[in-house]
């Protein structure tokens, strides 16, 4: 495993471009675009003041610069350099903007949600659309990119519109069953449009494309709800993490729940493997102190080496006491995700929450538990193999695959504090981003297709 | 008690009782003890001096006294002591005999009853030890009494106490579902009340964002506004198409329909996966119940005597899978009957195979117990006796044998040796020489009687086999006339019948064809062979191959069979049927890669029937 040097960053702001060859990280104002494979800058653009969000188009020929502070919107092409676009939303404030999924439109959301402003570069054309829903998760795309799903809210209901996306045509307009929406999401095939109510209550609904209601899930009452919400790859399940600290699994033919997977805090199964991060002794670094090694060379100083180790069952994992009196307390299934193969599903209860747990969704059994050290922070799946990255804060990056798992150190002078990471395109590179700088880490295929990229090379450190 | 007794039984004569009474007189009670004293120096007294003791009779009142005595003894039913007067005048003379006789019965009387006075002393003695055993017994059973009373008391008691924790409980569960109805109905009005409050709240904030609305965009904000070097194409290359009121309509029509194409497309591959899934999984309820039948029918058919009718559905539904198995095309068909069918018969045998695993572990179980209840021991000591006795058995019958072969040797020893002996033998044998002679002549007469109907028979069979021949013929000849008038009509009827598409196992034709020729299978070789005849007569036809004629590919197939049966001598000795499938299954073996050639591609049909063709004909 090769890392490469490490990069200033602003706002953890570090993102791969869709078609996989180009970086972009912003370091205050300023948007840098660098080489995937040599890390060499290729365009550098300056914005108007502090970059609070960034985001490629979908064909990868424009990078869109949210300055929310300003309720600005700048966009950057990379093909032509000179060409520049501004958006500014004025006085009606901004606090949200994405792409289009054709990349040609910006979708930009004003303050206290008052409309949604649809900003074409193709024409000069621009479509306002009224009443969007303060929400988690309010606004969604097929992903074929040809429909746009939008949580709206007048005369206190909920209301889904149905976008086509080509022209912004209204499709389908409908109220929704919902005491007060909280989010919604397409069906990988874009077919199916979840829908799910706020946390105080639990339900789920399911629309078709054209509006029609599949099927309402509710698993219990007069208790906090849904938490987080995922579709499998395959459009085949719906995993709904709930406060109770439970995810349960829709199938897409009856929609009924097929399985509901619990996370005890003691797991005593003894088919489930449980690894369980653990500090390497510091015997070792005494042998060093006699000879004080060479900074460079040497492992930091105040980090300690950590490795896996297979713990014999019944495991007690850590569990967090929640404050009971206070909003958003932290229990439940707070993460879900689904393996791209659609073979497992990963989730965190945040009252466990230095645990991963790990589903196997051929048999629908827990598999796998690891328990890290501190808090995990986030975890995302490769995009090509059955093979999940994790961040907890701390100086390493831990990677889980079904032969097993690894924890690596980061190497950097100072603490490399890894607060989240993304993977490329072609899972051969882990992109790692602490708190101002990032840097990648390269992941050796068996092919050994991954050839050391000559600039760094000579800058990069690799670490054993 | 009970060691008094000991001391009073065993004496019964008079003097040794007298003594013992008076031990036990004096053991037992003191008090008494004077009188006794008194009493027993009277009676040897009585006997010596007679004059002292009788105080109340003196020299001068013993006329008085007699005749007191007289009297008195006269009332207690003695006889009188004077003598019977003569007459009445004289005066009565006391009668000494009389006197004696008397004094001798009260004697006796007064041993009588002494004795009986001793009696009851004893049986008082009894008596009272028997009411002191009873009043402890009934102490006892007093204090028993006392303590059950008592616990009983307790018992009662402590059910009281929980009666009253009981309704406690009952109160306290009531009044605490008193206080979740009442926490329920307070949830319940908060809620409305907080829905309400949202609602009022939203109310209020939709009007101030209205509000803010209308002042932030009515007054033409400049500072809204888009800055752009210039506009860039359109990601599929299209230019940006302007709405107008026209074309909003269709506009909206066209993404409906983009919309329906994209959810239909969803539910067609969505009906596909599901069909697929259900093929499989009838092909493993087919398989399951192949397997079934090949384990339960050998177990079924050696217990005949039992559940006949139960067999008697084992043996049909083989049957009936033979000739199913024939129609694989049946699998095709979702059509209720199948289905029904299907699963009726794998839930008949579902429920034999219960029932016959249900009965080995009830045999298993029992042997068990057997085995259990059974001590091993003793089991063991029975099977070692047991192949005692039969060693033993063994034993004598090998003796046995060895003496007869002794026997026998030394009779074949006495034959050879004596001739007389051998003369003997041999008038007894003429006789039986005789008998044998006469046995075997009609031996030989059977014998050629058995040849002659050999012979016949053999010329029947050889006339069978020619006369089958002419029939084989005649029948492929009849067959190929078929076949020819039949493709004319399928001609005709081909476009009717290119509208059953791959799923066409339910049209009606194949229902047709599949039953009127129930022998005739496997829808492969059926499309396989279709394009054998059809080649030439519907090379014009583009469309469909392999949908085209059903009824000409059969006859070819048939043909082919027919062909086989002809050529293959060795297999005409074998049953006729097993002949046909053995040749069928050859030629859809043979012509399975053309079939799923022909089932791909038009073009390289005709290649392969070409193939085929060459193949056949000669």
């Amino acid at each position: 495993m090769n890392f490469s040097e490490v990069f200033k960053l602003s706002s953890l702001l570090c993102k791969f471009s869709p078609d996989g060859k180009y970086l972009a990280s912003c370091v205050q104002y300023r948007l840098v675009v660098r080489d995937v494979n040599t890390l060499q800058i290729l365009q550098l653009y300056t914005c108007l003041d502090q970059i609070q969000h960034i985001e490629w188009s979908a064909d990868s020929l424009f990078i869109l610069c949210a300055l929310y502070k300003r309720g600005l919107v700048q966009v950057w092409s990379l093909e032509q350099p000179e060409w520049h676009c501004r958006i500014d939303e004025g006085s009606a404030g901004l606090v949200a903007s994405c792409w289009s999924p054709d990349g040609r439109h910006i979708l930009n959301t004003t303050e206290f949600h008052l409309r949604i402003t649809v900003w074409s570069l193709c024409t000069k054309s621009v479509s306002y659309i009224k009443y969007p829903k303060a929400c988690q998760q309010g606004m969604t795309f097929t992903r074929d990119g040809h429909y746009m799903a939008l949580a709206e809210r007048r005369d206190c209901k909920d209301y889904v519109s149905i976008f086509v996306c080509s022209d912004w045509q209204l499709l389908r307009h409908f109220d929704t069953d919902t005491q007060d929406l909280a989010g919604i999401e397409w069906a990988p095939n874009g077919c199916v449009l979840a829908v799910w109510d706020t946390c105080l209550e639990y339900k789920v609904l399911l629309y078709s494309l054209d509006g029609r209601p599949l099927s309402a899930y509710s698993a219990y009452e007069w208790s906090l709800g849904i938490k987080s919400v995922a579709w499998s790859p395959s459009s085949q399940f719906l995993a709904v993490g709930s406060y109770d600290g439970k995810v349960r699994i829709l199938n897409h033919v009856t929609w009924k729940m097929i399985t509901e997977f619990g996370h005890p805090a003691t797991i005593t199964n003894p088919k489930i493997v449980v690894y369980k991060e653990a500090e390497k002794s510091p015997q070792l670094a005494l042998g060093r102190l006699a000879f004080p090694p060479p900074r460079a060379a040497a492992s930091p100083l105040g980090t300690m080496e950590s490795k896996y180790e297979i713990a014999s069952v019944p495991v007690a994992l850590q569990t967090l006491k929640p404050v009971a009196d206070r909003a958003n307390p932290k229990i439940g299934i707070g993460v879900l995700a689904f393996s791209p193969d659609n073979y497992f599903l990963a989730t965190r209860n945040d009252n466990i929450p230095n645990a991963v747990w790990i589903w196997d969704i051929q048999k629908l059994r827990l598999f796998v538990v690891l328990e890290q050290l501190s808090p995990v922070r986030s975890f995302q799946w490769d995009p090509q193999r059955p093979r999940l990255a994790i961040c907890t804060g701390g100086s390493k990056v831990y990677l889980w695959s079904p032969a097993g798992c690894v924890s690596v150190q980061v190497p950097g002078e100072g603490d490399f504090q890894v607060l989240s990471l993304c993977w490329h395109l072609n899972g051969d590179s882990l992109a790692l981003l602490s708190k101002d700088h990032f840097c990648l880490c390269f992941l050796e295929t068996e092919e050994g297709s991954v050839q050391p990229p000559d600039s760094w090379a000579t800058t990069g450190r690799t670490c054993a | 008690m009970g060691d008094w007794m000991t001391v009073t039984d065993p004496g019964l004569s008079s003097e040794s009782k007298n003594i013992s009474q008076y031990t036990s007189e004096t053991k037992m009670s003191p008090s008494s003890l004077y009188s006794q004293q008194v009493l027993c120096s009277s009676i040897p007294l009585s006997k010596n001096v007679h004059s002292f003791f009788s105080a109340f009779c003196t020299e001068q009142n013993i006329e008085q006294s007699i005749s007191y005595l007289d009297q008195e003894l006269t009332t207690f039913g003695f006889p009188s002591l004077y003598e019977e007067s003569k007459g009445k005048e004289t005066k009565r003379e006391l009668n000494i005999v009389a006197v004696l006789n008397c004094m001798n019965e009260l004697l006796v009387l007064q041993r009588k009853n002494l004795l009986a006075q001793e009696n009851v002393e004893t049986q008082n003695l009894k008596l009272g030890s028997d009411m002191d055993h009873l009043q402890s017994c009934y102490a006892k059973l007093k204090e028993q009494l006392e303590t059950s009373r008592r616990e009983m008391i307790g018992l009662q008691e402590r059910d009281r106490q929980l009666q009253c924790k009981n309704r406690n409980l009952h109160q306290l569960l009531k009044n605490e579902k008193d206080e979740v109805q009442k926490l329920q109905n307070i949830i319940a009005s908060r809620a409305t009340q907080y829905n309400h409050d949202m609602k009022r709240k939203e109310r209020e904030y939709n009007k101030l964002k209205e509000r803010l609305h209308q002042l932030v965009m009515n007054k033409k904000d400049k500072k809204i506004a888009m800055e752009v070097l210039n506009y860039v194409g359109r990601a599929d290359g299209k230019r940006g198409s302007w709405r107008t009121g026209k074309t909003e309509a269709s506009f909206f029509l066209r993404n409906e329909d983009e919309m329906y194409k994209i959810l239909l497309n969803d539910y067609e591959y969505r009906q596909k996966q599901i069909l697929m899934e259900n093929a499989e999984l009838k092909k493993v309820l087919q398989q399951m119940k192949k397997e079934m039948i090949s384990l339960l029918s050998p177990q079924k058919q050696k217990p005949r005597e039992r559940a006949d009718d139960s067999t008697g559905t084992v043996l049909s539904d083989v049957d009936e899978d033979a000739g199913e198995l024939s129609r694989e095309s049946m699998w095709d068909l979702s059509c209720e009957t199948v289905r029904e069918q299907l699963t009726n018969s794998i839930r008949k045998q579902w429920r034999i195979l219960k029932s016959h695993v249900e009965k080995l572990d009830n045999q298993v179980s029992k042997v068990h117990l057997e085995g259990f209840n059974d001590e091993d021991v003793i089991s063991r000591q029975d099977h070692e006796q047991e192949t005692e006795k039969l060693e033993l058995e063994i034993q004598q019958c090998k003796e046995m044998i060895k003496t007869q072969q002794q026997l026998l040797q030394q009779q074949l020893a006495t034959t050879c040796d004596d001739d007389t002996t051998s003369l003997l033998r041999d008038c007894y044998l003429l006789e039986e020489k005789e008998r044998l002679k006469e046995e075997w002549s009609l031996f030989k007469e059977q014998k050629k009687n058995f040849e002659k109907e050999r012979r016949n028979f053999t010329e029947a069979a050889i006339r069978l086999g020619l006369e089958r021949k002419a029939f084989e013929e005649e029948r492929a000849s009849w067959l190929k006339q078929q076949f020819l008038n039949m493709t004319t009509f399928d001609h005709q009827n081909s476009e009717n019948v290119k509208l059953f598409s791959a799923f066409s196992g339910s049209s009606e034709q194949d229902n047709l064809t599949v039953h009127s020729r129930p022998r005739q299978k496997k829808p492969h070789s059926v499309s396989s062979g279709s394009p054998v005849c059809t080649s030439k007569l519907t090379k014009s036809l583009p469309a469909s191959p392999c949908t085209s004629d059903f009824c000409p590919t059969r006859s070819c197939v048939s043909e082919h069979s027919s062909i086989s049966v002809l050529n293959i001598t060795p297999e005409e000795t074998k049953p006729n049927q097993v002949g046909r499938e053995c040749t069928n299954q050859k030629w859809s073996v043979a012509s399975r890669p053309g079939s799923r050639e022909g089932c791909y591609s038009g073009c390289s049909l005709t290649y392969t029937n070409s193939h085929l063709e060459k193949d056949d004909l000669p």
